[in-house]
């Protein structure tokens, strides 16, 4: 995205009012552009230059603000403001037009026919009667540089010349001459050059050396002259030093030399629709006739507006907010389109005039676009897509069987009921009533309880694989199931997770390190024993009976389901 | 026998002054003491204070230079008095280390000709490294030291020792971990046990590990999924510039065509076979526009859209995916579609803090009749919820294969300000028309980088440390489980 750097005071001045930086980046956020930096002029310079000077109070402020790569209309402060006072809806938006004057007395510019080798088209105007002050034409100077860098390609596609009108004479004509054919004096130099020789002394110019190779090798170059034969430039390289402007300039001829016909025409409609604010007659620009060989010739500028006839339904449809013609009239406004209802019976439609700053518009969709933006894309109401959610539980359990597999634990999935035995006495445990769900008619001993513990299943899975060799590393992640008064059944599921390891030796240091990798995983700290902001072991004294297993055991067994409160 | 020496000498003495002296008198290794000492300190036994000496003993590899000559001499003594040896030869007669330390100093001292033969500069030569270290291994003092006998070197360290808290004249014996001889025999009821040390963490688990990326990725799937998404087959990187690029009406003069941001390839340099009558009717709608469309008025090249390259975004699928689609559509009438990917893209960009020339893109997309702006911003809220931001903000923006197009802000509590974390839009109708989709089939989407919602999660500030070969291994190995969609 291309970035436009505008002195804060000037800008503010243009807009007629001033802004907070917070209120200004929230004009820029709803109108589509960023305020990117805020800096000063000096504050450039010191960094350029590494320097380490405090910085003074008076410095300008310059605010460097991104625009959209499609919208050249933004690259300086007049298009920039007045996008933003139409935006405000503090004035219209201007009718450009061309200069009345008859075919003859236009100026004229010859396109000779070699011209299609190299660099075919061009297209001309004039701002008459204009007023610089510095400011202005400081920035008349840099959106030139912001084409050339961005629609122009670096000069590829189109390359501007501005000159000083009263220092030539027209007709003009636009040739394509051999180098060794070509002498001038180029600008901020002081002697003639030729063409060819003026290539070598740029190639160590750093600013136009990265354009030379675009006619380099080329037989012929472009070149543009007057009646008198002064060279105004030889595009895409260098003006001629002879019709410089400067701040004094009250004529400016404006040429724009391409290989594409389309984006010269943009370049030149950014250039005088921005500028001819400063003419006499306020965006009135003169146009100029461009004669081909063979006859055919073409008036520039085109300032005509482009119009588009846009069902109101599909806009409405599209935004997803059902709107009137006259508010999106109203809106389009805003965006410097303008728009009125449209005369059509039947599908309503809106009559939309694009002006000549507008070249993004290409589509009705572009058209829907600036109404959403006008409108407000925080202010549209959201519609839903139907959808799922998750089970928090579900999906913890499923990342920590993973995370435990990958430890080395091999998953078992044991019962959920037991035998009173073996949820109590086995595990040396007493009952003291408050935790287990006791079944009524169990067909067996072996479903008298619903376990309270996950261990158990572990424990007699290795019982019954002693002949298996060693160690043996088991793990699950599973309910089991508490007394609990605050439920409506009295009863709740707490889901857990047991590791066993069963080996020559008890292992503990095995389990220990898996709990350690568990506790890593849920982020959650190694403290010392008695802190409550992580984790720690603390001995308790169940003591394992036997569930004819030989060899020794260690067992992890925690609940998983606080972690999900944290 | 050590630890047994020091707990009777300390039954009738106050202290053992002198570890080093007390080794020599009870002939016992110094280093044998020293870990005796240490264990029982370790179990309160006794208590021990360090004393240094500023005297020097001899590593092990200075007792074999004392014992051998040092490396400099042994290796002149190997090169023929008369002529010479080839250096592969020499070589093949020492331990690597030697051989290396030995050429090095042998060179220094000027005392043979390196080359890829080696041959004599001096008669004889005296080992004073040798000298020096039977010297120090005598205990003669010596107060000057040769630079290449330092590493034979190292300063005496012994205790003072006295009784500890726990003193007793014989180390109880605890068991360190019940094992299954302790279990058969019975003796574990009898057994006192080594108390286990909850201060310490276990030993390090020697587990496989996921990536964090990857961690990042499978959370992201799954919110899709949950949000009714179905996956598109990413696995093509190498892609034409015209379903890159041309097939979503990007320009071909515009700026992310340039090599300055795009891989193209050397080979293969173009690509063989694409939809005929759709490539015409891309090139009609760059030309002079259609379906309502102005177009771009330029001249379309089929050479550009040939050009290879490497995908620099997963658009280029969804393209494929949504011409499939609308091929689909012309034979059995439109179906609606939801689609995802998560994959790698590629950008011709500097490398830093921030930026990898390789990064992997999260896209959305969903393709039905009567989708409007609402239903965008609709889909955004719920899918950015589910990773965490509910805060969202929508700003228009540029992009030239979508209209509107809409960046993503979120506000992030820990910075304190507006955040863009995406960008999003309803695909052009020049782009969906060519396909072959009715007039009334709009397209929404957004896309996201992987790798910046997972630097923020895991709190990383360098993309480097995170992917590709300089990753931190400890950050892959440390990074917690990804809950997000899940809390």
């Amino acid at each position: 995205m291309p970035t436009v750097s505008v002195g804060r005071d000037c800008l503010f001045a243009a807009l007629g009012q001033t802004y907070t930086q917070e209120k200004f980046e929230e004009l820029c956020f709803n109108f589509g552009i960023e305020l990117d930096d805020v800096t000063t002029e000096k504050a450039i310079m010191r960094k350029e230059c590494h320097l380490e000077e405090a910085a003074d109070d008076d410095e300008e402020v310059i605010y460097k603000i991104e625009v959209p790569a499609n919208r050249y209309d933004l690259l300086c402060l007049e298009g920039l403001a007045q996008a933003l006072r139409v935006f405000n809806g503090k004035e219209g938006t201007p009718a450009y037009t061309l200069a009345s004057i008859s075919k003859e007395s236009m100026l004229k510019i010859h396109v000779h026919k070699e011209t299609s080798k190299i660099r075919p088209y061009v297209v001309c105007a004039v701002l008459r009667d204009i007023n610089f002050d510095e400011a202005s034409y400081n920035s008349f100077i840099e959106l030139q540089d912001k084409l050339h860098e961005n629609i122009c390609r670096r000069r590829t596609l189109v390359a501007i010349g501005t000159h000083d009108l009263d220092t030539l004479q027209g007709p003009f004509t636009y040739e394509a001459l051999p180098p060794e054919k070509i002498n001038f004096v180029p600008l901020k130099q002081e002697k003639n050059f030729r063409a060819d020789e003026l290539m070598e002394v740029y190639k160590s110019d750093l600013k136009l050396k990265k354009y030379l190779h675009i006619i380099e090798n080329s037989p012929v170059y472009p070149v543009i002259y007057d009646c008198r034969r002064t060279v105004l430039s030889l595009p895409p390289i260098i003006n001629g030093a002879h019709s410089s402007i400067t701040l004094k300039t009250k004529n400016v001829f404006i040429e724009c030399t391409a290989t594409d016909l389309t984006k010269a025409k943009i370049v030149l409609n950014t250039m005088v629709t921005a500028f001819s604010l400063y003419c006499r007659n306020k965006y009135e620009v003169e146009p100029v006739e461009v004669v081909y060989d063979g006859g055919k010739s073409l008036i520039s500028p085109e300032l005509s507006e482009y119009s588009m006839e846009v069902p109101l339904s599909y806009i409405s449809r599209s935004i997803g907010v059902s709107l009137k013609a006259d508010e999106v009239a109203s809106l389009l406004n805003r965006m410097q389109l303008r728009a009125e209802k449209g005369a059509s019976g039947g599908e309503q439609n809106i009559k939309v005039s694009v002006p000549p700053t507008r070249s993004d518009v290409l589509h009705p969709c572009d058209v829907m676009e600036d109404v959403a933006i006008a409108y407000g894309y925080n202010n549209i109401p959201k519609t839903k897509f139907p959808s799922s959610e998750v089970v928090s539980l579900i999906e913890l359990e499923d990342l920590l069987r993973l995370e435990v597999a990958m430890n080395g634990f091999t998953e078992i999935k044991s019962w959920i009921l037991c035998s009173y035995q073996e949820n109590f006495a086995m595990l040396n445990r007493t009952d003291d009533k408050s935790t287990a769900v006791i079944i009524a008619n169990p067909r067996s001993a072996d479903f008298e309880v619903v376990r309270t513990t996950l261990m158990l299943g572990g424990l007699k899975t290795i019982g019954k694989n002693k002949n298996k060799s060693k160690p043996i590393k088991l793990f699950e992640v599973s309910d089991t199931v508490r007394l609990d008064g605050t439920k409506d059944v009295g009863a709740t599921n707490v889901r857990c997770l047991t590791a066993l390891y069963c080996g020559t030796n008890s292992g503990f240091e095995r389990i220990h390190s898996l709990l350690d990798r568990v506790m890593e995983v849920m982020a959650t700290p190694f403290v010392p024993i008695g802190d409550s902001s992580g984790y720690y072991i603390q001995r308790s004294d169940h003591v394992l009976k036997n569930f004819d297993i030989p060899d020794p055991c260690s067992v992890l067994e925690l609940d998983i389901e606080p972690f999900l409160q944290a | 026998m050590a630890e047994q020496a020091i707990l009777s000498y300390l039954e009738t003495h106050e202290e053992i002054a002198d570890s080093g002296n007390f080794a020599a008198e009870c002939g016992i290794d110094h280093a044998e003491i020293v870990n005796a000492i240490k264990s029982l300190h370790g179990f309160l036994y006794v208590e021990s204070q360090d004393i240094k000496k500023e005297t020097w003993v001899l590593t092990d590899e200075g007792k074999r230079y004392a014992a051998e000559g040092s490396p400099e001499v042994q290796l002149f003594l190997a090169v023929p008095a008369e002529g010479s040896i080839a250096k592969d030869e020499l070589q093949k007669k020492f331990d690597p280390a030697i051989f290396k330390i030995g050429c090095s100093q042998a060179g220094k001292n000027k005392w043979v000709e390196m080359g890829r033969q080696v041959s004599r500069k001096v008669v004889q030569v005296e080992d004073k490294v040798k000298d020096l270290l039977l010297k120090i291994q005598k205990g003669q003092v010596c107060s000057f030291i040769t630079c290449s006998a330092d590493k034979c070197l190292k300063t005496w360290k012994g205790y003072s020792v006295r009784k500890g808290p726990s003193y007793a004249p014989q180390r109880e014996k605890f068991a360190t971990d019940l094992t299954r001889e302790n279990l058969q025999s019975g003796d574990w009821k009898k057994l006192k046990f080594k108390e286990y040390n909850f201060n310490a963490k276990g030993p390090p688990s020697e587990c496989g590990h996921l990536h964090p990326l990857n961690k990042m990725k499978d959370c992201i799937k799954r919110i899709f999924r949950m949000m009714g998404f179905e996956e598109m087959p990413t696995n093509r990187y190498v892609e034409s510039s015209f379903w890159n690029f041309d097939a979503l009406f990007q320009p071909q003069q515009h700026p992310a065509r340039d090599s300055h941001d795009t891989f193209f390839l050397k080979t293969p340099s173009t690509t063989m076979q694409l939809p005929e009558d759709y490539v015409e009717r891309v090139k009609q709608v760059h030309e002079s526009g259609g379906y309502g469309s102005r177009g771009y008025n330029y001249e379309w090249k089929r050479e550009e859209a040939n050009k290879n390259l490497l995908r620099t975004h997963t658009t280029a699928i969804s393209s494929r995916m949504l011409y499939k689609l609308a091929q689909d559509t012309k034979q059995n009438g439109f179906t609606p579609k939801k689609y995802f990917s998560i994959d790698r893209v590629f950008r011709n960009e500097a490398v830093d803090r921030t930026h990898l020339a390789e990064f992997h893109q999260i896209e959305g997309l969903i393709c039905d009749r009567g989708l409007t702006l609402g239903h965008l911003i609709g889909v955004l809220e719920d899918f950015f919820k589910r990773l965490g931001m509910s805060n969202l903000r929508f700003k228009p923006a540029y992009n030239p294969y979508t209209e509107p197009s809409m960046e993503i802000f979120s506000y992030h509590e820990g910075f304190g300000k507006w955040v863009e974390i995406g960008n999003s839009g309803m695909f052009r109708p020049e782009m969906l028309q060519p396909m072959g989709f009715p007039e009334d089939v709009r397209v929404i989407a957004w896309g996201l980088s992987l790798e910046r919602p997972t630097m923020i999660l895991y709190g990383i500030d360098n993309i480097r440390d995170l992917f590709g070969h300089r990753v931190d291994l400890d950050l892959i190995k440390k990074s917690p489980l990804c809950l997000i969609g899940i809390k």
